[in-house]
């Protein structure tokens, strides 16, 4: 056999489970949104864009639009501002305090979620007995943004991670060039340290973002969207009507429109990245 | 001195919900425990225990999916010409960014029709759209740093690219392909929209999932809740204080380009 052909053959399994679990399926999907379709009622058929037509008029949808891109601003700006100097600090090196940092990102999002709800409880919890009076989880206003701390305190260790790796790449020369000539830390840190940490920077907000954007596990289990849909995000909106209402036409259409924004949102990254390079 | 407040910010929690495991159930009111007991962890039973086995074989079985048709795609990239090359890489790079939920209708769909819906391995497909393109993109930038003079050595000596792949590099990258499997791993053992989307017999729960509906019968049992997140948590310890310099290495491969 040609040397070429089985190159392609030593990737062909993985190209068509890609396709079949990935691609495919979002065709699938952007078909299926074109569609009624009731599961329970054995309903399908084709009626063009009346979906995206009845997306764009959903109040419900535009609040769980606004919900999802407030909470990921919020969440990935404190991850980066917690997680520079937290990489600061695992710079001086230390192997258990690396590991320590790292697990809360290694533990499953429904556990640590389940353990702040704990920490939130509104009778006994921990967080409730330092602080009475916040009914964290109860409260449409606070609810949100103990959704976002818990985001916070599980993926700051990794955009800490990324910035250390990005920390690391600085050369030392520079750093001690500068002390020579006699700049002070804030100095340093503005002028020589930010600048060339930039493309870490970028790549921590375009990971992070992505990820953030599609948020589903913490606030599945913290609230379920709750209170009075406060804390409702394109992607419990989305699960809410494709598997509570078995509504699998405008279920596909939010799940088609998260895709979009999710799209969007790495095209922008991706061009500030390739001016970077 | 600088770092007991970040450690306290991200160990307090666990270290609270380990003492809150061992806390009598009656007592929670309290401010403090009075004793400790293991009452919670053995109030789990069986249910948690299947969720458990249920969880390993899932990340188990993804990590040995993902393995075994990665490793051979990555080394071509790496070093084969093809047509569809950078189609691959790329497109896998585009997939992990994908939002799940944005393949949840399709999949219920199919995963119906072909009898999979509810069962174990009609999980494992799924949880490849994360973690294998996470294993391509490890070993991928594993194999490009290996020389290519090693797989032209290879071919004059009249291997073909399958044997190159198998008899030279695949044992030169048993370092790549642990970090991999170690993160496919816990990604997969993390995993909640796919199996609260497609499992729906209790006894085929994997943990997260198992936590996430963790429910008593009139109040939240939140001793045993925090048990069962303790023995979700132990291996993942393990991981990180053992393998923490891979998995590091892996989380951050191509955050810096030299």
């Amino acid at each position: 056999m040609k040397a070429r052909s089985q190159a392609a053959l030593l990737a062909a399994p993985a190209m068509a489970i890609l396709a079949g679990v990935a691609v495919l399926p979002v065709l699938a999907a952007i078909w299926l949104s074109l569609h009624r379709s009731i599961l329970v009622f054995h309903e399908e058929r084709f009626i063009g864009i009346a979906n995206f037509r009845f997306l764009f008029s959903d109040g419900r949808f535009w609040s769980a639009l606004g919900t999802t891109a407030y909470f990921t601003a919020v969440a990935v700006a404190a991850e980066l501002l917690i997680g520079l100097p937290v990489a600061m600090l695992l710079q001086r090196g230390g192997g258990f305090f690396r590991a320590a940092i790292l697990l809360p990102w290694a533990i499953p999002t429904a556990v640590s979620a389940r353990m702040w709800a704990w920490l939130f409880n509104a009778d006994y919890g921990l967080l409730h007995r330092l602080l009475p009076g916040v009914d964290w989880l109860g409260s449409p206003r606070t609810a949100l943004h103990a959704a976002i701390l818990v985001d916070v305190w599980k993926t700051t260790p990794f955009v800490a991670l990324i910035l250390l790796a990005g920390l690391s790449a600085i050369p030392g020369d520079v750093v001690k060039a500068a002390r020579v000539d006699g700049a002070r830390p804030a100095r340093i840190f503005f002028s020589i340290t930010l600048p060339l940490l930039r493309p870490a920077i970028l790549l921590a907000l375009l990971f992070r973002s992505l990820d953030a954007f599609r948020v589903f596990d913490a606030i599945y289990v913290l609230t379920e969207g709750g209170p009075a849909n406060a804390t409702e995000t394109l992607s419990i909106y989305a699960y809410k009507t494709l598997l509570r209402s078995g509504d699998f036409g405008y279920g596909s259409a939010l799940s088609v429109a998260t895709f979009a924004c999710v799209l969007g949102i790495g095209l922008v990254f991706l061009r500030f990245l390739g001016r970077e390079r | 001195m600088k770092r007991l407040p970040v450690l306290v910010f991200f160990l307090g929690p666990l270290a609270w919900q380990v003492l809150t495991s061992f806390w009598p159930e009656p007592e929670l009111t309290r401010a403090l425990p009075h004793a400790l007991t293991v009452a919670n962890y053995a109030g789990l039973g069986t249910t948690f225990a299947r969720a458990v086995l249920n969880s390993l074989l899932v990340a188990a079985g993804t990590t040995a999916l993902c393995l075994a048709v990665g490793a051979s795609a990555a080394f071509a990239v790496a070093k084969l010409e093809f047509r569809g090359r950078s189609l691959l890489f790329g497109g896998a790079l585009a997939i992990s960014m994908f939002p799940p939920i944005a393949t949840v209708s399709p999949l219920y769909l199919v995963l119906r029709a072909a009898g999979l819906r509810d069962t174990l391995a009609g999980l494992i497909l799924p949880y490849a759209t994360f973690a294998l393109p996470l294993t391509l993109w490890l070993l991928t930038s594993f194999f490009r740093d290996l020389p290519d003079e090693l797989y032209r050595a290879a071919r004059v000596d009249g291997c073909t690219p399958w044997q190159a792949f198998v008899h030279v590099f695949l044992p030169l990258s048993w370092p790549a392909l642990a970090t991999s499997a170690i993160l496919v791993f816990i990604f997969s053992w993390n995993e909640l929209l796919y199996a609260l989307s497609f499992i729906s017999t209790p006894s085929k729960r994997t943990i997260p999932v198992a936590i996430a509906l963790f429910a008593g019968e009139h109040v939240e049992p939140w001793g045993q809740i925090a048990a069962a997140s303790v023995v979700a948590t132990v291996p993942l310890a393990f991981l990180t204080l053992f393998f923490q310099r891979r998995i590091v290495a892996g989380l951050t491969a191509g955050a810096v380009k030299e």
